[in-house]
């Protein structure tokens, strides 16, 4: 009858349609600020090793404010977080393992 | 004579479905529609991701190879600039998702008004670049044909950044790949000026429609699959103004 | 001489084409140019990529006629250069790529899924104008001059060394390329997104599965060549520096990234076609493809391992020993999946109830070829042969075992068997079969010679060669005048069918799956009623139990 043409794809229909209030937004909306003026910072202090680290952690850190909040990752469906994943991972192996020959060509001869 | 036997265990339907107008005919409803064009605005998404990420394996290589180089053409962009710019876009990023909101809550006024400042602080982001753009063809830093390593071979020749930075002079051969970092630099930051145009080309749509009510009427899946497109370009710029501005500031 | 078949045709004198169908709903040259109608878009590409494949073939026949002599008579060896290089670009870019997705998928997927079309038609329709504009920069090119670098364009070669036309085809790449990751997107969302209810994952045809893997690929692989060719145009315009050893750059960087599509570049050209073999080895066979689970994972397997593989194409090329050495063994793994799948092809065909109708004959084909191909394969991606064995003929051998062995015969193996959904006719047996045997007998007179010129070290990519080579060239000339005529009848066989075939009725081959239960050729929403799937894939059981149930119309 009738309900059968709910869709078996379409729990998602069922999805809540998450509204992300306002003071949200504008509590991520300082963070982003704050992350930003630690990262100008401590580009101007010395440590070494750890420079990119930290400069690369507070980036990370900041994309994953916008796409959980901004984007609404954090309240979406799974297949939302499995294609952003999918994403990240395929892109993560073209760098990771070109720059893995790149690396390993200083290691010389066997 | 048509022959179109019907599936036996056929569902019955409606003979005429009641659906919204912008529901398309393919569709079995309004929900599956903004979940599709919601999930195919992520996947395009990740074509965006795979596309710079040629370019971010590029950056990573150089710098590895370069990084004096890299350290010192870097102190050539005005962080100042930057900063500044990394601002706006942040700001632009909350000014979208609060039109996203407004579009939700059918706030016709101030969909309108977040998609304006949006747009804004979008053009006053190209405008801080075309400020940066020209100092650097200015200074012969745009590789090809009339780039120019002066700078770095010997620093005191530009005395604001000498002043700031006391960088030494570099051999000519390291040098040379300064050339490389001022690639990366515009072609990283002006393959992500030129989606922020298409995006403020495509606000200034919504902006028109937005006031006409279209979405503010219930169907927010365009607001909110450009929120989703704008906010990417705003990660892009994210990793972007560390990896090329702040590579090192102290040394 | 068995007249064995399943073929099952209306009664001819009684049938007659629907006359409400896809084709006849909308008359005009504008209601095919701006249709959204994902079946009239395939025909579009059916029709685009055909033009090109004998483009493409034409080229390969000047190949072969010029390596006819040991000397570079016919052409000189820089037209020659040119000639290999368009080749390679129409044939991958312009054939491969979008054969089997385009046409096929385009007119299947939504009818096999339930659907009344792909979850955006507009985008499908951008896809195919995006395709016509990709393929007329390439009859550009070639009337401008041609490019010479191999559809490779390695660099510094592409970059610094060559004058030619590597802007116009590097955009032409670019813009097909785009074609080809929309249409991907299309079908990722629609697979997902608009499955009719009772249309489980593991319910669907894996003609479906197939394409969803080969879409992952092109809507993750492609934008990498894209970049790869902004950098190449960059480069040749502006001297940017970033493949030029005298500016500090590597031009090693292009062929990762160029390969890092590449690569999976052939699981998005292989994987449709095993679709298209599955689901006409059962229904050949009359029996449920063996491991339905097993086939439909090892698509994605073929897939996701299919990322990791791309520096097997890099092995001589400056590569690191460390790299050598996890990239081969990367390509060890990936061959996996693609055994998994013959061997469970071959098990539907245990105690199954073959008969030999032409898409049966060419999936036989594919499966020796492609077996052969992917054996060969294997060689390759041994590190230690590799030296011996790359840029010779050995690699061309086999990547035309797969892809025309393989992928072709698959195509054409669909076409057949999808032909009556899509036209409502029959095309004439006798002369397709023939067809198909002598398109076998071709291929194997043209390609298996080169893998002995191969071993004995003729390079490839040259249009002289040393004098001992000229009998097994001249071998694969004759073969490639057989394997011609071969791929020309079905052009002609089949137009001849549009007007003159057997009227097909809706399921002439008693096959299972949604788009055999409709007319055929399928209405313009293909459902008039939203269709369940309550039965499992391949279940012939259901599909008798179907026709117990149908009264036969009258007159």
């Amino acid at each position: 009858m009738n309900e059968i043409t709910h869709q078996p794809a379409a729990e998602h229909g069922e999805h809540e349609h998450h509204v992300t209030p306002p003071i949200v937004y504008m509590v991520i909306f300082g963070c982003l600020l704050v992350f930003t003026a630690l990262t100008v910072g401590a580009s101007y202090i010395e440590m070494g090793v750890f420079n990119p680290i930290v400069a690369l952690a507070i980036g990370v850190i900041k994309a994953t404010l916008v796409v959980l909040f901004f984007m609404g990752v954090k309240y979406s469906t799974k297949l939302t977080k499995l294609t952003l994943g999918a994403g990240l991972f395929t892109f993560l192996a073209l760098i990771g393992m070109t720059l893995a020959d790149y690396i390993s060509r200083a290691w010389g001869r066997w | 004579m048509s022959d179109s036997t019907a599936i036996a265990n056929g569902a019955p339907e409606a003979q005429h479905h009641e659906h919204p107008s912008y529901q398309r005919h393919h569709f079995e409803s309004v929900e599956q529609q903004a979940d599709a064009t919601n999930f195919a605005m992520w996947l395009f998404l990740l074509t965006e991701i795979m596309f710079f990420g040629g370019l971010f394996t590029a950056y990573l290589i150089y710098r590895n190879w370069y990084y004096p180089a890299f350290v010192a053409a870097s102190h050539q962009l005005n962080i100042f600039w930057g900063t500044a710019n990394t601002g706006v876009l942040i700001s632009s990023s909350f000014t979208m998702a609060m039109g996203v909101w407004c579009a939700e809550t059918r706030r016709k006024s101030g969909l309108v008004l977040c998609l304006v400042l949006t747009f804004v602080l979008g053009l006053i982001f190209l405008g801080i670049k075309t400020i940066e753009y020209s100092e650097k063809i200015e200074k012969h830093h745009v590789p090809g044909f009339h780039y120019s390593v002066k700078n770095f071979t010997d620093p005191a020749s530009d005395p604001e950044t000498y002043k700031e930075y006391k960088d030494k002079p570099m051999p000519l051969d390291m040098a040379r790949h300064t050339e490389l970092y001022f690639f990366l630099y515009f072609a990283m930051t002006g393959m992500h000026a030129l989606h922020m145009i298409i995006g403020i080309a495509i606000l200034g749509f919504m902006i028109f429609r937005a006031r006409a009510g279209a979405y503010t009427g219930g169907h927010v899946t365009f607001v909110e699959n450009f929120g989703l497109y704008w906010h990417f370009v705003d990660i892009i710029w994210i990793f972007l103004f560390p990896l090329l501005y702040l590579i090192s500031r102290h040394q | 001489m068995s007249t064995n078949t399943i073929v099952s045709l209306p009664d001819q004198s009684t049938a007659r084409i629907p006359k409400v169908n896809f084709l006849t709903k909308e008359n005009g040259l504008l209601s095919w140019l701006l249709t959204g109608d994902h079946k009239r878009i395939a025909i579009l590409y059916l029709i685009s990529i055909t033009f090109f494949f004998f483009i493409g073939g034409a080229l390969a026949g000047l190949i072969r006629l010029e390596l006819l002599t040991p000397q570079s008579d016919l052409m000189a060896t820089d037209t020659y250069n040119k000639v290999f290089t368009m080749h390679g670009v129409i044939m991958i870019f312009l054939f491969l790529v979008p054969s089997v997705p385009a046409t096929l998928g385009n007119f299947l997927i939504p009818i096999m899924l339930g659907a009344k079309d792909l979850a955006l038609p507009k985008i499908n329709l951008l896809s195919w104008y995006l395709y016509v504009v990709g393929g007329i920069l390439v009859l550009y090119t070639m009337i401008s001059g041609g490019v010479d670098t191999g559809w490779t364009f390695t660099t510094p070669l592409s970059t610094h060394y060559v004058n030619t036309n590597v802007m116009s085809t590097g955009l032409a790449v670019f813009i097909a390329g785009f074609s080809s990751i929309f249409t991907g997107l299309n079908f990722i969302v629609t697979i997902h997104k608009m499955r009719a209810p009772g249309m489980t994952w593991f319910r669907m045809p894996l003609f479906v599965w197939s394409h969803y893997a080969a879409s992952i690929l092109m809507v993750l692989g492609t934008p990498v060549l894209a970049i790869a060719i902004v950098l190449v145009a960059l480069e040749r315009t502006m001297g940017i520096g970033v493949f030029d050893p005298t500016k500090g750059g590597d031009p090693l960087l292009f062929q990762h990234l160029f390969w890092f599509y590449s690569h999976p570049a052939v699981y998005i050209m292989i994987l449709p076609g095993m679709g298209v073999i599955s689901e006409v080895i059962s229904t050949f066979s009359r029996k449920r493809v063996f491991g339905y689970t097993a086939v439909a994972f090892s698509s994605v397997a073929i897939a996701v391992f299919g990322f990791f593989v791309w520096a097997h194409h890099m092995f001589i090329m400056g590569i690191s020993n460390y790299a050598m050495l996890v990239f081969s063994l990367l390509t060890m793994l990936v061959a996996v999946p693609s055994a998994i799948k013959i061997f469970n092809w071959t098990f539907t065909l245990y105690k199954g109830s073959i008969t030999f109708e032409t898409p049966m004959l060419y999936a036989f084909g594919f499966m020796g070829l492609f077996t052969i191909g992917g054996l060969t394969g294997v060689f390759l991606g041994t590190s230690g042969t590799d030296i011996h064995l790359t840029e010779t003929y050995f690699i061309v051998a086999h990547f035309h075992f797969v892809m025309v062995g393989g992928m072709l015969m698959a195509f054409l193996s669909g076409i057949h068997f999808w032909w009556p959904k899509m036209t409502g006719r029959m095309y004439p047996e006798k002369i397709s079969q023939l067809a198909a045997v002598v398109t076998f007998i071709g291929f194997n007179f043209t390609f298996f010679p080169q893998f002995i010129l191969g071993t004995l070290g003729m390079p490839r990519r040259y249009a002289a060669y040393p004098p001992e080579f000229q009998v097994l060239n001249v071998f694969s000339t004759a073969g490639a005048t057989i394997l011609g005529v071969g791929y020309l009848l079905p052009v002609l066989y089949l137009t001849w069918s549009l007007k003159y075939g057997e009227i097909a009725g809706n399921n002439p081959w008693q096959a299972t799956g949604f788009e055999w239960q409709i007319q055929s050729p399928p209405l313009t929403e293909n459902f008039t009623v939203t269709p369940i799937m309550d039965h499992e894939a391949y279940d012939y059981e259901w599909l008798e139990n179907q026709k117990a149930k149908e009264v036969a119309s009258v007159g």
